[in-house]
């Protein structure tokens, strides 16, 4: 095995609670952030329902100037990227800033900052030569959403290789995954990486009304997030960032890091089916976590826990039940599987790392987290979904899945450094 | 680990040329395709100027489902993409399915597209949002397009890092195929000339307000004002260079020999932009000394200060005026995400024809020690090449690439 890459810092702001501890808090104890949307008048919409963060960027340290030119989904990712390296303990002015490096996924950038600004420069669409004179400078920074990365660095004190990773609904799961890549083949030493998004805005839930894709339990908001549940009917828009601070495995021993985990594997397939549409079947989901698995020279049985990708939405559930089973055999019977999006909604690019944040926790506590509102299973999803309440369980080992538009399905594996290796 | 990859197949659309032989036509002979935009009429904007792509007609090349559902940049992709295969020799259906992927590079997604559409939304209602809204804007829309179009199910990756992206895509399929895919298509296509994308690039505030196409992208000039944006882009066929040798490919192009990447210090730190250190990164990657390198084809953003630091980082490794440097974008204006891939061509087609393409239209200041390759082409034993991209928020990539032994 050559260099290995483990997690030594963590931030994560979610919705019901900023900050990684109120977030875990949330998850353990099976509560749900998601309400009516409160950001613009929803009435217009078929789903009026977004699991929403009460952030304030002056509370966590955003000047006036950070303020007005980043995005929303920007000020998350350098609040969290802060937050990380805070955690970490580590000090970049020891180290030589190219060895350090950023990533950042995020699958739809600034949108909400570009629909905002489109309603002036087009005077609310009523000009098709929108007015150049009322656009702000920082329009150019949410034209093209690298300057989230360059924020994070400029934030971090990283000069090596920045990037954003844009692979949508996987972006989160990518970004480390890229990552951990830099680390391994010596081109880095440190990566601030993570996933940042912030779509709840007219025009995401205009896009989503338009193929359905999103609940319309309008009138029970707080259940409205039903992963694998029987009566699901969509997803539930969310928002959020996490970000982590990732150093190789003997470096960080040296300098006494807590080692939170190890990202011990990490792939990605293409569906190459449907922008949008899922084969039942998972095959190709399974792909990723065979691939994830061998990397990370570990067997199915090894897993303890899976932190599912379960968006809510019959086509996924059904498919990565499937996926589970085709990668894993018998043992996707035996292990947990539960959904936070049941409470966290779904972040679109950055839900990918906040689920990694938090399997890394899962396995700190030792604790599963439930698949919030699971009453009525549907019977076509029949593995052991956690439902309600979380789960005393030895955790040593997670698999976290996602999927998402464009037929991405990515896998990570994340474990003890110490376990043993197949 | 270190497996030697190389280019196979190559598919382009720039403003001066579409397919391979087009886009060499013009460019060795320095045609500018920089004109006044016509898509839009640019006359209330302070810019005017573009290189459009004016012959490309979609419906000859795409089926008509394809058309509502894509912007103008992926349609441009899926096309060069079909012509990468036919020039590489190979059908997708030849290599296992999870074996192939697909990493592009992106700026700004589809934003003619998103143009459309947020106007529906304000100007009508949400009920009137197109149902492809949700993916057709997007930033992984052509990787993930390429790869349903093609039957690609292998590793495949976006990433955005304003018009340095290219290059870091190229490097990012470059790992997938040392760890054991067949092969990957990388690259990266734009197209953002429509009013919506015109003004969020003018707030940029890089580009030039010059209404004369011949003297308006001056990259290195003494009357250098900013650049001249474009759209189009280019992909390229990786493969591991023996299974290449293996399967017969016949257009071994040369070698992704070399990269390197950084991002500069925050404005105002007084610490030296990255670009040097990226420069050296990619040399040291490759295996090569300065001296190794035949030509650099330069980012050459055309705004005095950072066409003084692009200078300044090439001198500074290579020496004052010690290797050919050309900027043929120059002709085509700045592509944003196709930019470098196109770079990259272009110094594949120098090797093969032995001639560096001309910096046009640019006259060298004297500020700068660099061999600017001006005027005409410029006859060369082209072995290995420098190809430097750069991206806003302070984005440096560099990528050497040599001649296939």
């Amino acid at each position: 095995m050559g260099r290995r890459v483990v997690i030594t810092g963590i931030g994560v702001l979610a919705p019901g609670g900023i900050g990684t501890k109120n977030f875990w808090s949330l998850l353990s104890e099976g509560r749900t952030a998601t309400r009516r949307i409160s950001f613009f008048d929803p009435s217009p919409f078929r789903s009026q329902v977004a699991a929403e963060a009460d952030f304030d960027p002056e509370l966590h340290g955003l000047g006036p100037q950070e303020i007005r030119r980043m995005d929303r989904a920007a000020q998350f990712g350098v609040v969290t990227a802060r937050e990380a390296l805070a955690d970490s303990g580590l000090d970049l002015a020891g180290f030589d800033p190219y060895r350090a490096g950023v990533t950042i996924g995020s699958a739809v950038g600034a949108t909400t900052g570009l629909d905002n600004e489109y309603r002036v420069v087009s005077d609310d669409g009523r000009l098709d030569l929108v007015d150049h004179t009322y656009a702000p400078n920082h329009l150019y920074n949410h034209f093209v959403p690298s300057s989230f990365a360059a924020e994070v660095a400029w934030a971090t004190g990283a000069e090596g290789p920045a990037t954003v990773v844009s692979t949508g609904c996987t972006s989160g799961i990518d970004s480390v995954g890229h990552a951990v890549e830099l680390i391994r083949e010596g081109t880095t030493d440190i990566m601030i990486t993570g996933a940042t998004d912030a779509p709840i805005s007219p025009i995401t839930m205009a896009c989503f009304d338009a193929i359905k894709a999103t609940t319309s339990r309008n009138d029970d908001p707080e259940h409205a997030s039903r992963p694998f549940d029987g009566t699901r009917n969509g997803f539930v828009l969310g928002e959020g960032s996490a970000a982590f601070v990732l150093e190789e495995l003997e470096s960080a021993k040296k300098r006494g890091a807590r080692i939170y985990a190890e990202i011990a594997g990490y792939a990605s397939r293409c569906n190459a089916f449907h922008m949008t549409g899922l084969r039942p079947d998972g095959r190709e989901m399974a792909e990723a976590i065979k691939v994830a698995l061998d990397e990370a020279r570990m067997n199915p049985e090894q897993i303890d826990y899976i932190n599912a990708h379960g968006s809510g939405t019959k086509q996924n559930d059904r498919h990565e039940t499937a996926a589970f089973k085709l990668s894993l055999g018998d043992h996707a019977y035996r292990t947990p599987v539960s959904s936070i999006k049941s409470m966290v909604g779904h972040s679109l690019g950055a839900i990918g790392s906040i689920e990694i944040a938090a399997s890394v926790l899962a396995m700190e506590n030792n604790v599963v987290p439930p698949t919030a509102n699971l009453h009525t299973p549907d019977p076509e999803c029949d593995l052991d979904y956690v439902p309600l309440t979380a789960r005393e369980h030895r955790t040593d080992a997670v698999l976290t899945v996602g999927s998402g538009f464009g037929g991405f399905q990515s896998a990570m594996v994340l474990a003890r450094p110490e376990r043993s290796l197949a | 680990m270190t497996a030697k990859v190389v280019v196979t197949g190559i598919g382009v659309a720039t403003p001066n040329g579409l397919g391979v032989d087009d886009y060499w036509a013009a460019t060795r002979v320095g045609r500018n395709a920089i004109g006044r935009v016509t898509r839009f009429d640019p006359e209330q904007y302070p810019s005017k100027l573009a290189g459009e792509i004016r012959e490309f007609v979609a419906e000859d090349h795409l089926p008509s489902r394809l058309i509502p559902q894509t912007d103008r940049m992926t349609r441009l992709a899926l096309v060069a993409a079909d012509c990468a295969f036919t020039d590489a020799g190979v059908r997708p259906g030849d290599i296992p399915e999870f074996d192939m992927g697909v990493v592009t590079a992106s700026t700004s997604g589809g934003f003619e597209f998103g143009q459309n559409e947020l106007k529906k939304l304000w100007s009508q209602g949400s009920q009137y949002v197109s149902a492809y809204q949700s993916f057709a804007w997007f930033y992984a829309v052509n990787s993930g397009q390429i790869s349903i179009r093609n039957g690609m199910r292998g590793p495949s990756g976006v990433v955005v890092s304003d018009q340095a992206g290219g290059l870091d895509a190229i490097a990012q399929a470059r790992r997938q195929i040392r760890k054991g895919s067949k092969l990957i298509f990388s690259g990266g296509f734009d197209a953002s000339i429509c009013p919506w994308g015109w003004v969020a690039q003018i707030a940029g505030g890089r580009m030039t307000t010059s209404e004369d196409a011949d003297r308006a992208y001056l990259p290195f000039d003494a009357n250098a004002s900013g650049y001249v944006p474009g759209e189009g882009g280019a992909l390229l066929i990786l493969e591991d260079a023996e299974a290449a040798r293996g399967r017969g490919a016949e257009n071994v192009y040369g070698e992704i020999a070399g990269y390197g990447a950084t991002i500069d210090p925050k404005p105002g730190s007084g610490r030296e932009p990255g670009l040097r250190r990226a420069i050296e990164a990619a040399l040291a990657d490759a295996g090569l000394a300065p001296g190794d390198i035949d030509v650099v084809f330069a980012d050459a953003a055309g705004t005095p200060e950072l066409d003084r630091i692009e200078a300044e980082a090439i001198s500074a490794v290579f020496g004052p005026g010690r290797v050919p440097v050309t900027a043929p974008k120059t002709m085509t204006g700045r592509l944003y995400s196709g930019a470098a891939p196109v770079d990259v061509v272009a110094a594949f087609l120098s090797m093969r024809e032995g001639l560096i393409p001309p910096t046009t239209n640019v006259e060298l200041s004297p500020a700068y020690d660099i061999d600017l390759v001006t005027g005409a082409a410029r006859t060369a034993n082209v072995r290995a090449a420098l190809v430097l991209a750069r991206g806003q928020g302070g984005f440096n990539s560099a990528v050497v690439v040599r001649a296939a032994d």
